[in-house]
Parts: structure tokens; C-alpha cells; sequence
């Protein structure tokens, strides 16, 4: 186990009383909170090095671009990439819609997209946009009532020959771990691109792209501690080559006339106007201080965790658990009848947040025919004694409104 | 404010036993609109006679906070004017509550308001005004 009560000493916020008590922060899965060596990165960058990245010639310029350039060196060996193969974007979200963008572009017209039931808004409706412009199919891949995919149906599902599988790694409400490896491997096989949807994983686990052997894979620095703003594609080498642009303008230009452009080699041609260059410094800050703690232990405390949490709350009377026993750090419940928002009203009054609401996964949640549930989602500085708030609060809800 | 205060027991005496809960067999008018946000889902029908509402129902799934707002205001309608249904304040509504359900959750107490006067503006045959509009 970690030890959360040292790490929070790193996170002022949680110097912060609500109500007279600590925050109780498990609300991880929409976003984190952040450690001073994020925020002094940061702030260290814009007192000293502040510049224009890639534009001019002085000595500042020179110093902003290898700052900018060793967090992409970092953030790119933290996943198994190399450093080019790296686009910075704002978000998993941004990173998901230049891969729509420009896959759907090259899609041969008529052919097929496929999506699972577990996606969450980000991965579904780039691809309903895209798909739409360009005469494209999207099916879904079925859950089962457990709330995974079931492997022995995926080569079925891939029947239909897509241009593209983009599935998430994991799941934002239910905390299911999809078997990544498995899935590029079969998307291959049918000859669709793989692209990985891997905002709740990278933060959580050790995650390498060559391993999983995916095409895409995006996510968000926000919520592995890093500041809001800044996001990762990792786009393989030679589809970077052969892909068309996404947003054009700065920086991803080789020559410009009055009748065109050329573009810039990758990863700039995918980055275009002046970059977030403090938010991949602090990203890469957040990188470090990920590494130093490891990224196994940390998926060990969160599941030991989140386990403990199933275990603490199993015993208010009509608790029903959504997802998978053996998950991620998610924790999705509903008590009896109660709505999940009454339900969090009572978390918040005790300091505790907890998501309530349908996770933006509306599909998904229709699916569950449930119009919201509660959400608990766990991190580095989450301890059990705030599980035992959590459970206190919840069985408080349960005696009022039930 | 504090869970304990959101929770009174004004509030919980009407989420669990609501009134006017169930349909009207011919009703005059009906409406319906929910919150995709936080999945409360209201629907509100209506009779009218000699100019005043001579019943009014409600069915829905929503949270406690809605649902006893939802219920009390049907209290409130049931037996007024048409005009004073359609020019029933959110002010009214909340002070009937009795608490300040804060900006997370107005919208909780606010959506069976707008859904009542949606009904009654459908029978007037009138299109709400922009203030109610922007009720939710």
C-alpha cells in the first residue's frame, strides 16, 4: 500500500476544509487534484523560459522549445512511444477527434466504424460526426449484463471488416479493464486501425503502446495530475506520414503560398498554432512524480482500495454495484431507489465528492436503465479511512431517505 | 446549507407520500420535459373548469429534491385560476420548500414548475414567455 497521508502533504487543496472537515477527494475519474511539483514546473517555466517554441532565433526561444520538446521526451517513454510519435492536443477528447477526423477522411466510402456500448461521449460522437461527412457506418460492439465485452463475440463483431476499432481501455462508469493487447491483435487481424481510448488507464497503470500494439491510444493529463488543457495522441510513425493534417494554421506548415501548403514533418504537422507549452511541462512533471512513486504500486493500492470500498459499502441495505468485481479504481453504486444526486448531496455535506450523474455515458446508461449512479473513483491519495467517511455518509442517506 | 436542512421534514414527508401522483383519465392538457443532466423526468396533467384547475396529477422519476416539489406544487395549483397558475412565481415555489436548494440543484426544484405551466400554457394555446422559459 501507499502511504496517502505523505502524498497529500504534496497536494495543498487538501489544506482546504469543507464544512469543517479534510476534503475527501474521490471524484478521480472526472479529475485529479495536483501536487506543487506540477504547479512549481509550471510556474518555473513562465518565470524563466517563456517563449515561442519553434519560431525565431534567440536564446529564449532555444530554451522554451527544449523544454517543451524533453516533456514530450518523457511523456513519449512513459508510454513506450517514441518522442515523435507524440501529437499534444488539449485532451483525450481533442486527441480523439483528430483521430476520427482524419481516419474517417481516408475511409473508403461505405465502410464501417467500430465503437462498444461502454464508450463514453468523447469516443462516440467524434466518430457520429465523422461518420456522417464521410457516408460511414458505426456499429457497437455488445457488453454483457457484467458490464464487459465478451472476447468470444469480438471476432463476430469484427465481422464487418471496419476501417477503425476504437474502444476504451477503461471504463469510466463501470471500471471494466478491457484486454487491449487482445483487442488490437483482433482488430488487426480483421484490418481495422486500432485506437485506444485510454484516459482512465494511463493515469492508473502501466501502459505501453508497443505491448498493446495499438494504432492510437489518447488521453488526458488532467486527470494523472497534470494541468487542464493539455492531452496526448500517440499516433504510429508511419501513419503520421500518410495521414492527412487535422487543424491547420502555425507551426504545422513547411511552405506556405498564396495557392497552398505544404506540411510540416510529424508530430508538428499535427500541432498547429502556439502549443501549450507550461501545460506539457507540467504534464511532464506530473510524469515524474507518477514514475517516482511507480506506476504498479499504483495500480495496487487503487484496486486494493476500491475493492475495500465494495466491501465497506456491501452492507447498506439495497446497495447495488454496476461493473465488474475485479476492476479499476471505480466504484459505480445506487442505493435501493435513491437518486444518485440526492445520495451525493450527502457526500458533499460531509466533504466528500463523489460523482453523481450519468458520467457522460449516456448510452451506456440507458442500457443499464438507470438514469445516473454514484460514482467513487480512487487515486495515489486516497486512504481508507476516507472510505469509511464515504461509507458512514452513505448509510446516513440510506436511514434518511430510504 | 446543510443535507440536514435540504432534507426537511416537509421535503421527505412529500417524497415519500406524495399527492397527486398517478394519471387523470381525461385530462385537458398534459406536458413533459426531464433533465438529461441529472435524469429528472416530470410530467404533469391538467382539467380545467370555470377558469380554475380542477385537477392536476403528476408522474415522474427524479430525485427528492423534484419530486416534493413537484408534489407540493400541485397543492398549491389544484383549485386556482388558470392566470395564476400560469403566473405562478419560482419564488413562491421555493419559499413553499422552504430551503435554498443552491445552484446544483434550483434546477432540481424548479423543472415541475415548468413543466405545470408548460401544461397550461399548451391549453391557453400561448407560447411561454421567455422568463419561464428560462425557468430550467
Amino acid at each position: 500500500m501507499l502511504d496517502p497521508e505523505k502524498i497529500r502533504k504534496d497536494f495543498p487543496i487538501f489544506k482546504r476544509k469543507f464544512k469543517g472537515s479534510a476534503l475527501a477527494y474521490l471524484d478521480n475519474a472526472a479529475t485529479t487534484q495536483k501536487p506543487c511539483q506540477v504547479m512549481e514546473a509550471m510556474d518555473d517555466y513562465y518565470r524563466n523560459f517563456n517563449a515561442n517554441p519553434h519560431r525565431g532565433a534567440y536564446r529564449l526561444v532555444a530554451d522554451a522549445t527544449e523544454r517543451y520538446e524533453s516533456a514530450r521526451k518523457n511523456i513519449a517513454a512513459f508510454i513506450g512511444a517514441r518522442q515523435e510519435e507524440i501529437i499534444f492536443t488539449r485532451n483525450a477528447t481533442e486527441s480523439l477527434n483528430l483521430v476520427a477526423t482524419v481516419v474517417c477522411q481516408q475511409a473508403a466510402p461505405g465502410s464501417s466504424i467500430l465503437l462498444t456500448q461502454m464508450e463514453h461521449h468523447s469516443n462516440i460522437v467524434p466518430w457520429q460526426m465523422n461518420a456522417k461527412r464521410h457516408n460511414l457506418r458505426i456499429k457497437y460492439a455488445k457488453i454483457r449484463s457484467y458490464g464487459a465485452l465478451c472476447m468470444e463475440d469480438m471476432p463476430q463483431e469484427l465481422a464487418i471488416r471496419p476501417a477503425v476499432f476504437s474502444f476504451t481501455h477503461v471504463s469510466n462508469v463501470l471500471g471494466t479493464i478491457n484486454d487491449a493487447v487482445k483487442l488490437c491483435r483482433l482488430a488487426h487481424e480483421s484490418g481495422a486501425l486500432a485506437c485506444v481510448d485510454a484516459a482512465q488507464s494511463v493515469p492508473h497503470m502501466k501502459v505501453d503502446v508497443r505491448k498493446i500494439g495499438c494504432d492510437f491510444l489518447a488521453f488526458s493529463g488532467h486527470k494523472m495530475l497534470g494541468p487542464t488543457g493539455i492531452g496526448v495522441l500517440y499516433m504510429r510513425r508511419d501513419l503520421q506520414e500518410t495521414l492527412p493534417p487535422f487543424l491547420v494554421g502555425g507551426d504545422m506548415i513547411k511552405e506556405v503560398t498564396f495557392e497552398g501548403a505544404t506540411w510540416n514533418s510529424p508530430p508538428y504537422k499535427f500541432e498547429a498554432g502556439t502549443p501549450n507549452v507550461a501545460g506539457a511541462v507540467g504534464l511532464s512533471a506530473a510524469v515524474d512524480y507518477l514514475k517516482k512513486i511507480g506506476m504498479e504500486k499504483i495500480e495496487k493500492h487503487e484496486q486494493e482500495l476500491a475493492s475495500y470500498c465494495r466491501e465497506k459499502l456491501s452492507g447498506i441495505p439495497g446497495i447495488k454495484f454496476y461493473g465488474p468485481k475485479k476492476g479499476a479504481g471505480i466504484v459505480s453504486y445506487n442505493i435501493g431507489k435513491l437518486h444518485a444526486h440526492d445520495v451525493g448531496q450527502f457526500a458533499d455535506e460531509d466533504g466528500i465528492a463523489i460523482r453523481t450523474g450519468h458520467h457522460c455515458a449516456q448510452p451506456l446508461m440507458k442500457l443499464m436503465g438507470e438514469p445516473a449512479t454514484c460514482r467513487a473513483s480512487v487515486y495515489i491519495y486516497n486512504s481508507e479511512e476516507e472510505v469509511h467517511r464515504l461509507a458512514a455518509s452513505m448509510k446516513r442517506a440510506q436511514k434518511t431517505l430510504g | 446549507m446543510a443535507t440536514a436542512d435540504m432534507y426537511k421534514e416537509n421535503i421527505l414527508d412529500h417524497y415519500k407520500h406524495p399527492r397527486n401522483r398517478g394519471r387523470i383519465a381525461h385530462a385537458d392538457s398534459e406536458a413533459h420535459d426531464s433533465n438529461p443532466l441529472c435524469g429528472d423526468d416530470i410530467t404533469y396533467q391538467l382539467t380545467f373548469e370555470n377558469g380554475r384547475v380542477s385537477d392536476i396529477k403528476f408522474e415522474g422519476s427524479a430525485c427528492a429534491i423534484c419530486l416534493a416539489s413537484a408534489s407540493m406544487l400541485t397543492e398549491e395549483i389544484a383549485g386556482k385560476s388558470i392566470e395564476r397558475a400560469r403566473a405562478f412565481k419560482k419564488e413562491q415555489l421555493l419559499s413553499t420548500l422552504g430551503i435554498d436548494p443552491g445552484p446544483a440543484r434550483l434546477k432540481c426544484a424548479l423543472l415541475p414548475l415548468k413543466v405545470m405551466k408548460l401544461a397550461v400554457y399548451k391549453y391557453l394555446g400561448k407560447k411561454m414567455t421567455e422568463e419561464d422559459e428560462k425557468l430550467v
